[in-house]
């Protein structure tokens, strides 16, 4: 794939992003892709989807500079030289953390379409509050969308964490 | 070999909450969707839809999109070498419109290029001249013939009355009322994805898309394609949700028509915006119902005239009305009933199934009567219906004798049972993020009411009349592995789960593997109608039975025991008369055992002019109670809690059976309270997710669960359908919990905030 040719917006401007750890150069990319799009048509990384294309549902979740945000809504070429992590810098593959193991226990994902989306928001959150009331987590996730599950098994995946961590800490 | 003590129970049985197998993958955004996949060389694919609801296409020019740089292809009605038209029940969809576009968001062409973008701009560039014409809005004027043919079959898709028992008996208590049900979007997060990957010889083609029917797609696509079945391969992309929206083609004979034009493959990949458009939606539906009841409040007859509008193409609204006039009742006994169904053609967005299938409209109708009649000889909700529960044996309103397990008056007590919120309006805690109006912080406390209110609900199992929707299960054993082969969609619901708690469970065995998705195995119907379960639940038992007599041969013969006397115990075969126990996996050890399975449900009656006949095969039955808090001066609801038992037979994964049900009763709390796809004149008003409102964390309420566990032994494994129950008769509960809290009547979904402050 490359630029959308003769549209007069294209560019050949190479640029970086620095995504899970790596340094992944882009090239031949319109300017005007969104973050989202880089991720998963530039470099192969699928894990974060658009499912609203205007940051109403947070599948497209990743952290950019420790933030969460919708990518959807960020300009790809405007996070350069940003520290980027998707779902797919979250745990190696086959060996899910303890956030996504509970997700998987609590019967919180069903098709699993919103689920990146929502491991990204629910590791935010627990970051920042270790033991979150549910309250608080019903508000910190009211930004992700799941069409499937009606969020009562994601709060319990959430809860069963933020009990192991202090368990463990 | 081994001895007793040593047996070893397996993980993972049937009746286990055992996690699925595909979790770890989605949890790590490593599972790939329908839209993640990609090939070598790929173009994207866009379409071009009208804007009007009803237009004479006078002149398609396309070479505006010829001269953009990176087209490879841009086809239109002309482009179509099979079949122009497609359909699930009546083929009257064209593949793009030709002459005539009957909604907004027709498909008018398609342009296949190196980048979304340049797709974009080639659409732009496309030239369609309209002619318009006046559009059918009002479902009432197909009826009356008031507006000419919109399709050359006609304004009405289908009409059905139901006359049964004594006409003549009136009252002496009587209610009555009109209920309006909106359009539903189905809103599955994963967009409408597919890629086509063209043979090189160019006569057939491999499609790789989120469906919930690939035999099914493929019939129609190579219809349209003109090609041979044998020529269209489908293997099921990972489906982001469905909930009926997946049941209907929409991208996929475009994708494909682009691949085989250019030779290349081709991936398509929806909008929101253009999902709202491009698929079937639920029904917006008027219900007239009158009940008549004697002073007790026992129902004497039903009288009831429904008005599906269906949109511009038939999908599958005559199933639907048939669907929503013979639940009219609702799981009410009821001897006699007059009702009059329409399904018909406007120019509205095309309606078909969406979860619930008829019978979401035909309860928030009935439900709202029965609250009516409690009121009428001062009874309460429960009293009400409990007094008109139906039982096993009981006669339909078309006569059908309702065989399966009927626990109504189980499901309702259990509900009633279950302990209401401990915390008061407004929340214990005060915290103003519970009040109405949640984050938005508007709610004022003081003038917050609470409400409580009830719906019950019958739903159909599986296809009716006369549909043979038969199930396909391929399973082979060797070395104690069983590999099983289906082509049953799965789409978020979990059937991957349970096929392999089936195997372990018949076969003893540790490790099954699920093959791919696809069509080189036979169909196994929709997954749709609370189906799969029960259908492909069967199939894959049955299919696990016969490799288990066969190896009940092997075993006998080695042994020289009889296999009649063999049994699977665990994750070993035993001899049920004797001392043998040997480990399953060592039993198929070199061995390889392979058989195949048709499950098919009983056969099914059409009915009859008189809307009399076994139509339907089986029923299951649900109850939910609801309580709202309602600020009645801002006209803001807050759901605080649902309860609900849940007649299911019996849970083969219960963990899987709650998820169902909470999910199930979001999507009908939605339709309460939220959700409504708005048109005008045919112009669709909010297609986004920012204008489309879905429940979110906030607005979910807490669900209480109670699982009636009643094996029905019409089911291959005593489990009944959960899927749709749980959407049905949540909204109505919600409405009834709102009224109560209003204290007047509300008789329309989604409620709005003017409906309860003006």
């Amino acid at each position: 794939m490359t630029e959308p040719a003769g549209t007069g917006m294209g560019t050949n401007e190479i640029y970086t992003l620095y995504v899970n750890g790596e340094l992944c150069e882009i090239r031949d990319a319109w300017v005007g892709e969104s973050l989202l799009f880089a991720l998963r048509e530039r470099l192969g990384l699928i894990g974060s989807k658009g499912a609203c294309e205007e940051g109403e549902c947070g599948s497209c979740s990743v952290l950019v500079d420790g933030q969460l945000v919708c990518s959807c809504l960020v300009l790809a070429a405007s996070a350069v030289g940003q520290v980027i992590v998707t779902i797919e810098g979250v745990a190696p593959a086959g060996t899910p953390n303890d956030l996504q193991q509970a997700f998987v226990d609590a019967g919180a994902v069903q098709c699993g379409f919103c689920t990146p989306g929502l491991i990204m928001a629910a590791q935010a959150l627990l970051d920042r509050s270790p033991e979150p009331a549910e309250l608080e987590i019903r508000e910190e996730l009211s930004g992700n969308i799941c069409r499937c599950t009606g969020y009562g098994r994601i709060i319990d995946a959430v809860q069963r964490v933020a009990v192991a961590r202090r368990g463990a800490s | 070999m081994s001895d007793a003590a040593t047996r070893r129970d397996l993980r993972g049985r049937l009746g286990d909450s055992i996690a699925r197998p595909d979790g770890v993958p989605k949890v790590q955004g490593r599972f790939a969707f329908a839209g993640d996949l990609s090939a070598d060389g790929f173009l994207w694919g866009a379409t071009l839809r009208s804007p009007h609801p009803y237009a004479r296409i006078v002149r398609i020019d396309v070479s505006g999109a010829w001269k953009i740089d990176g087209v490879e292809a841009v086809i239109t009605a002309a482009d179509v070498p099979g079949k122009p038209t497609y359909g699930l029940i009546s083929d009257d969809q064209p593949v793009f419109a030709a002459d005539v576009v009957r909604f907004v968001g027709e498909p008018v062409a398609a342009v296949a290029a190196n980048h979304p973008d340049t797709c974009r701009r080639a659409l732009a560039a496309i030239v369609v001249e309209y002619e318009l014409l006046e559009p059918l809005i009002d479902p009432e004027r197909a009826i009356d013939g008031s507006h000419a043919p919109i399709h050359p079959e006609g304004n009405v898709v289908r009409h059905q009355r139901i006359v049964r028992g004594d006409q003549t008996i009136e009252g002496p208590i009587v209610v009555e009322g009109t209920y309006e049900l909106s359009m539903q979007d189905q809103a599955f997060l994963g967009l409408e994805a597919a890629l086509a990957l063209p043979d090189s010889g160019g006569d057939g083609i491999e499609l790789f898309v989120a469906t919930q029917w690939l035999h099914e797609d493929r019939k129609q696509i190579a219809a349209c394609l003109g090609l041979r079945d044998d020529k269209v391969r489908l293997t099921l992309g990972g489906v982001g949700g469905a909930f009926g929206a997946r049941e209907d083609i929409s991208l996929q004979v475009h994708t494909c028509l682009l691949a085989m034009r250019t030779g290349r493959p081709v991936r398509m990949v929806y909008s929101r915006a253009e999902s709202f458009l491009g698929h079937v939606h639920r029904h917006p539906c008027r219900i007239w119902m009158r009940h008549h009841a004697d002073h007790e409040g026992r129902i004497r007859r039903i009288e009831a005239r429904f008005v599906f509008d269906g949109g511009a193409y038939a999908s599958t609204s005559s199933a639907v009305l048939i669907n929503g006039v013979t639940h009219a009742q609702g799981p009410y006994k009821c001897e006699n009933a007059t009702v009059d169904g329409w399904a018909v053609r406007t120019n509205n967005l095309p309606c078909g199934a969406m979860r619930g299938f008829g019978v979401v409209q035909a309860c928030f109708a009935h439900e709202g009567q029965m609250d009516k009649l409690a009121a009428a000889v001062d009874s309460d909700p429960v009293a009400i219906r409990l007094l008109n529960a139906i039982e096993t044996g009981d006669r339909l309103i078309t006569g059908q004798v309702v065989e399966s397990v009927a626990p109504v008056a189980r499901c309702i007590r259990e509900t009633a049972a279950l302990p209401l919120p401990d915390q008061p309006v407004g929340g214990h805690d005060g915290d103003p993020l519970r009040l109405p109006g949640g984050s938005g912080l508007t709610a004022d406390a003081g003038h917050v009411r609470r409400g409580i209110g009830w719906g019950v609900a019958i739903k159909n199992l599986m296809y009716s009349e006369t549909f043979d929707d038969y199930s396909t299960a391929r399973v082979r054993l060797a070395d104690g592995v069983a590999s099983v082969k289906i082509a049953t969609s799965e789409v978020g619901q979990g059937f991957v789960t349970i096929a392999g708690q089936i195997a372990r469970s018949v076969l003893g065995v540790d490790d099954v593997v699920l093959e791919p998705i696809d069509t080189t195995v036979g169909s196994a119907g929709s997954t749709s109608a609370s189906r799969q379960t029960w259908m492909s639940g069967g199939a894959v038992d049955g299919a696990c039975r016969l490799v288990r007599e066969r190896l009940f041969e092997i075993v006998g013969e080695a042994n020289g025991i009889d296999p009649l006397r063999l049994a699977v115990d665990g994750a070993d075969v035993i001899d049920t008369d004797g001392t043998l126990r040997v480990s399953v996996a060592e039993a198929s050890s070199g061995v390889v055992i392979e058989e195949t399975f048709e499950h098919h449900h009983r056969p099914t009656e059409g009915l009859d002019e008189l809307g009399q006949g076994n139509c339907h095969t089986a029923f299951a039955f649900v109850a939910h109670r609801a309580v709202v808090d309602v600020d009645v001066e801002l006209g803001l609801v807050k759901v605080v809690q649902i309860a609900t038992a849940q007649d299911v037979g019996r849970a083969l994964n219960p963990l899987s059976v709650v998820g169902q049900i909470e999910g199930g009763i979001a999507q009908g709390m939605g339709l309460a309270v939220m959700e409504e796809l708005i048109s005008v004149d045919g112009h669709v008003r909010n297609a986004s997710f920012t204008d489309y409102l879905l429940p979110t964390f906030l607005d979910m309420p807490d669900v209480v669960i109670s699982l009636i566990e009643e094996p029905e032994p019409m089911a291959p494994l005593g489990a009944k359908g959960v899927g749709e129950p749980p959407t049905i008769s949540s909204t109505p509960a919600i409405v009834a919990a709102i009224r109560d809290a209003l204290g007047r009547d509300l008789c329309r979904v989604p409620v709005r905030p003017s409906d309860i402050c003006l």
